[in-house]
């Protein structure tokens, strides 16, 4: 199970004196976390406010830059623009949540090797839709890894080396599942 | 930017939603995918009392082609049209536009219901519930109703929904055979409302001849233009150039776009009809079998 690289303590409310009041019960990154939040309050700021799990980057804040993408049920969505509240009962994982027992996921040990970031601003938002494609399409060709990345931007390095970091996590991830138990 | 103070509903059934509706009294807004929404809330655009969050009332997403018709549910999310590959096949013009609304992470969350019925210009899905000739279902308080895609659009973010109702799911005529349909859309940038776009749908006879034809255009009026003129010239025709090249004229005229940031006047004007041109010819090839 992957775990959060900081421990998730029963999360203390950010709230408005006289304001309504949700309790909400979410998954994150594998452990069930129980907080009184806003309604209003959005994903991202529950989890890098309320949790601490500064990883997930807030850009543009209008739902088109993708820096605070996290995954909710298994798919990547731009956290500023859900609110906790919908967040309830579901499973979020944020990139700290990429990691398993202290090993980088194969997707992040690409984004090293390729260079696949430059001011690393995009790149936690970039991470979580490589892992939800790779998921879904392990091999996937450049076009469709550019079509996947369409909502998340990086004003650094023009993509190239970011859809080379995706097609060598996709090489990692099969020559792993092809050689159980060891390095090929 | 955080959203005003809103209280927070998650209702359970349709009818639960519509009593919430009904109690605000106009005063609360439905709360579907988020992605239009929660924008504006930010901006102090739309500051609702309430939230009513259907994405916890099952069965409201599905997407199936029964009793001669496609029905899709409001909470079907914009990105399940472009998995669908009974859409590939028979509904070509939904897997077009859904491929073109904002980018994947989106349309992970925004919804069928919310793209139809929000009422903003630049959505991608009326302009294809139009062409298609749909029919909206509607929940409210005196119970449902239907509206027919063609009397919903009246303004912009002005429709044929109250402030007490519910889009629940649209319906689609089944698709024909000898049936072709395309969604065209051009952007400024990846992920943008359209500078202009354009549905096409024809049903043809054996010998090629019109039986039937929808085009509307996305991005150039306060509303999605219904260009019925454009399509009912093209009825009993076996197009040629000249038809098709007629027809793009008519939706065009037909246009009243405003100039903004996406484009002055006149180029958006013309864009309608290029692309009106180009979703037709695609229709077109499409409903003789090829792609």
């Amino acid at each position: 199970m992957a775990t959060s690289a900081r421990p998730v303590a029963p999360a203390a409310a950010v709230t408005t004196a006289g304001a309504p009041i949700s309790r909400i019960q979410v998954t994150v990154n594998g452990q069930p976390v129980v907080a009184e939040v806003e309604p209003r309050t959005l994903l991202v700021h529950f989890l890098r406010e309320v949790l601490g799990l500064t990883g997930t980057h807030i850009g543009c804040d209008t739902s088109h830059c993708g820096a605070c993408t996290v995954h909710l049920d298994g798919k990547p969505v731009k956290s500023c623009t859900v609110l906790a509240v919908q967040a309830s009962g579901r499973q979020v994982r944020t990139v700290e949540g990429l990691e398993v027992d202290g090993k980088l996921s194969p997707v992040q040990e690409a984004f090293i090797e390729a260079h696949g970031l430059q001011c690393g601003f995009c790149t936690p938002g970039m991470m979580m839709t490589a892992t939800a494609l790779l998921a879904r399409n392990p091999n996937p060709t450049d076009a469709e890894t550019r079509d996947a990345i369409r909502g998340n931007l990086c004003r650094c390095t023009g993509y190239v080396n970011i859809v080379k970091a995706i097609r060598l996590a996709g090489q990692k991830m099969q020559s792993a599942s092809s050689a159980p138990g060891g390095k090929p | 930017m955080i959203p005003p103070q809103f209280e927070y509903y998650a209702p359970s059934s349709v009818d639960e939603a519509v009593a919430l509706l009904r109690r605000f009294d106009g005063e609360a807004k439905v709360l579907a995918g988020g992605h239009s929404l929660i924008p504006l809330m930010k901006l102090r655009l739309a500051e609702p009392k309430a939230l009513v969050d259907i994405n916890r009332i099952p069965n409201l997403a599905y997407l199936r082609e029964e009793d001669g018709y496609l029905w899709i549910g409001a909470t079907t999310r914009t990105g399940d049209l472009l998995d669908s590959a009974l859409l590939r096949k028979s509904y070509p013009i939904l897997t077009d536009a859904a491929q073109e609304i904002a980018d994947p992470l989106v349309r992970n969350l925004g919804t069928v219901g919310g793209n139809v019925c929000h009422g903003d210009p630049g959505n991608d899905l009326p302009a294809c519930m139009l062409a298609l000739g749909a029919v909206l279902s509607v929940a409210g308080p005196a119970g449902p109703r239907e509206i027919a895609a063609a009397e919903f659009y009246r303004d912009t973010f002005v429709t044929a929904l109250e402030p007490t109702e519910i889009l629940t799911e649209v319906r689609i005529p089944k698709a024909r055979s000898h049936q072709g349909n395309a969604y065209q859309k051009i952007e400024k940038r990846v992920g943008d409302f359209a500078i202009a776009g354009a549905a096409a749908n024809l049903v043809v006879d054996a010998a090629g001849r019109v039986e039937t034809a929808g085009i509307a255009l996305t991005g150039v009026g306060p509303t999605v233009v219904h260009a019925t003129a454009a399509a009912a010239a093209l009825v009993g025709e076996v197009p040629s150039e000249t038809h098709l090249a007629n027809a793009a004229r008519l939706a065009e005229t037909a246009t009243d776009p405003s100039g903004d940031l996406r484009g002055p006047v006149a180029y958006k004007r013309a864009m309608a009809g290029v692309l009106a041109r180009r979703a037709l010819e695609r229709a077109l090839a499409r409903a003789k079998g090829g792609s």
